[in-house]
């Protein structure tokens, strides 16, 4: 094994700390070449513990290499690539450098061995993660950084203390399934929800990401949720609770879709969604459904990106974000519209797209199941995801009504960024074997029967139906929509307002009174009645006498 | 107005309803389908003839007018957040 291990990880890292200092027209070659050698070594590596080292006392597991976690770092890799490819042109050289950090934490989650080496990659994604958001380079971006990074450092926090008690109490810090029977599993849980946008904290998703810049969101979409997705089937696989908190977060990202205006801010919604099924299929828990909550992951990467890159486009192109701003692109700017419905499409889950063959395995796990209800529920929510996301994303922005603005397609690098995932995102859909063979268990699962293609395009079909026919009711207003950051950003900032002016007031109060005593005792009767000019023993006399008299009620009390 | 995308075959309002009855068509085949292609379920209920196109038409409908009623309660102006400082 000592023939030339490169830590897929470390090279990006340095890959990072490299785009910096390099000559501008290295940059690209390091933005460009480094997330494929990782591919490279990431395919290098056999299965296994491949790389300790001690810390803290403790044999750490750098790298453990195995088919589901190859999956994961394959997928980020591509990820980092393909949004390098889209962003090198235009990006600022720190967004990239952030970029590229973020991706090398993602990649470390994926191969640690071990709970403190998970941790320490998570905080390195939280860290540069937060840079990401700041290159949106706003005032907004700043507030919505801000926010982000402490939420995230305090899902840090929790997700810190859970690992400390579980190396206390069993002494290991292997990754395995954790049992929720005692605190520490339920700190570890709520730390990794936090990450994959799990109520009652989803809001912080939709927050930050709209905020950052159009290369930002496509590299936000990608890592951080999925690394949660992956720590919860390593950590927590068939928990019955992730069914719910799943079906939650596929519901309340249809919703607020549905409701929001903002283009990025609906497909921000929309990765909540998309991860709720992961975190149902990770409850669900069976073989089937756990490649299908993995397979997902990859499918759902792939499109979610090609997606925000066809959102970015238009933002970069028209510097316009609203719904209600946008309209008639598709006669301008078509490819960008092309690989927009593709990736739409494949969301939507439409046969021979990627989310067809894979988002079907998870409610093909339900059934197997025989979960009827849970059942019910993935079918009406994929319905739901035509409906917020396949349909209402396209239209709004490259069809609807004339806008009159006129940009043309982005430059060719983000151009090529879109076409090279909307061809990944077909040839997955018709060529579903190469991703059924990156999966943790054998798949026996075939998703083109004809039983299937029927139901699925009634389904879908109908579902556009119900979004035209009730389109009056789904009129874009210039609105945003309260959800539980309000607790945060106006109660939590009213309650902190109030308790700083409080306190402010307070030490007024105490001043005022300190002040009047000083007064008096400068100016009142001490100075000319029969106190005044006292000797010092005197004085030690009266203090005395209160002294006895304090300490003979402590006596008698 | 001299504009080339007014006159764009999608946007004509002659055009709508043949639009419309060409989805239409489209719904009816998706439908019509299941009698070539008998679908396997694993409840029951999933087999019967139209399940999914009345699933789905349902459930969005139903999922569209929840949104608009919570959208009374929880829409805002979307400079509802900038004054917060």
């Amino acid at each position: 094994m000592l023939e030339l291990l490169l830590p897929p990880a470390l090279i990006l890292v340095l890959g990072a700390f490299l785009i910096g200092p390099v000559r501008a027209p290295l940059r690209p070659l390091i933005v460009l070449g480094a997330p494929l050698l990782t591919l490279y070594a990431i395919w290098q590596m056999e299965d296994g513990i491949l790389l300790t080292a001690q810390f803290l006392g403790y044999e750490i597991q750098l790298i453990e290499a195995s088919p589901l976690r190859r999956l994961f770092a394959t997928i980020f890799a591509i990820m980092a690539f393909a949004g390098g490819l889209f962003a090198f042109r235009q990006a600022k050289w720190w967004e990239l450098a952030a970029a590229q950090a973020y991706a090398a934490g993602a990649i470390g989650v994926s191969f640690a061995g071990d709970l403190i080496t998970m941790f320490l990659f998570w905080e390195l994604m939280a860290i540069f993660s937060t840079v990401v958001v700041w290159c949106g380079g706003t005032e907004g971006a700043r507030r919505a950084g801000i926010r982000y990074a402490t939420m995230h450092l305090l899902g840090g926090v929790l997700l810190k203390i859970g690992i400390e008690g579980v190396m206390i109490h069993t002494g290991s810090i292997e990754i395995q399934p954790i049992p929720l029977t005692n605190f520490d599993g339920w700190l570890i849980l709520i730390g990794v929800l936090i990450n994959a946008a799990a109520p009652p904290v989803s809001a912080w998703l939709a927050d930050a990401y709209p905020e950052s810049s159009p290369s930002g969101s496509v590299f936000l979409s990608a890592f951080t949720t999925k690394t949660a997705v992956l720590a919860l089937i390593l950590l927590f696989p068939g928990e019955q609770i992730l069914i719910w908190i799943g079906l939650y977060m596929i519901f309340y990202g249809i919703i607020y879709a549905l409701l929001e205006n903002d283009m990025r801010r609906i497909l921000a919604y929309s990765i909540v969604n998309q991860v709720g099924f992961m975190v149902c299929g990770i409850g669900i828990g069976t073989e089937m459904a756990i490649n299908g909550a993995a397979a997902h992951a990859f499918a759902h990467i792939i499109y979610k990106a090609l997606l925000l890159m066809s959102a970015g486009s238009v933002l970069y192109m028209t510097g316009r974000r609203k719904c209600s701003e946008l309209g008639g692109l598709v006669h301008s700017m078509p490819l960008t519209a092309i690989c927009g419905i593709i990736g739409a499409l494949a969301i939507s889950a439409f046969p021979y797209t990627s989310g067809f063959v894979t988002k079907s395995m998870i409610s093909q796990a339900a059934a197997d199941q025989h979960f009827t209800t849970v059942w019910l529920l993935l079918v009406a929510a994929s319905a739901g995801v035509f409906l917020h996301a396949g349909i209402k994303f396209p239209w709004f922005v490259f069809f609807q009504k004339d806008s009159g603005l006129r940009p043309k397609d982005p430059p060719w690098n983000m151009r090529a960024a879109m076409v090279l995932f909307s061809v990944a995102c077909i040839a997955l859909g018709v060529f579903p074997q190469w991703l059924y063979g990156l999966l943790p268990y054998p798949v026996d699962y075939e998703p083109y029967t004809a039983s299937h293609l029927v139901s699925q395009f009634q389904l879908l079909l109908f579902s556009g139906l119900a979004f035209f026919a009730l389109l009056p009711l789904m009129k874009r207003t210039l609105t945003l929509s309260l959800d539980t950051d309000w607790l945060w950003r106006v109660a939590g900032f009213h309650l902190g307002r109030g308790m700083v002016n409080g306190l402010a007031r307070l030490r007024a109060g105490i001043l005022q009174v300190a002040d009047g005593l000083w007064r008096q005792l400068a100016n009142g009767p001490w100075r000319h009645g029969a106190l005044a000019y006292q000797s010092t023993s005197r004085m030690l006399s009266w203090a005395l006498l209160v002294l006895l008299i304090l300490v003979s009620a402590k006596f008698l009390l | 107005m001299t504009d080339p995308h007014r006159k764009s075959w999608l946007y004509r309002p002659e055009n709508r309803g043949k639009l419309w009855w060409g989805f239409a068509l489209v719904l009816a085949a998706t439908v019509l389908a299941q009698l070539a292609f008998p679908l396997h379920g694993h409840f029951g209920f999933d087999e019967w003839f139209g399940f999914n196109a009345l699933f789905g038409f349902a459930s969005c409908a139903a999922m569209v007018i929840l949104a608009k009623v919570l959208g009374f309660l929880l829409k805002r102006p979307d400079s509802y957040y900038d004054d917060d400082a």
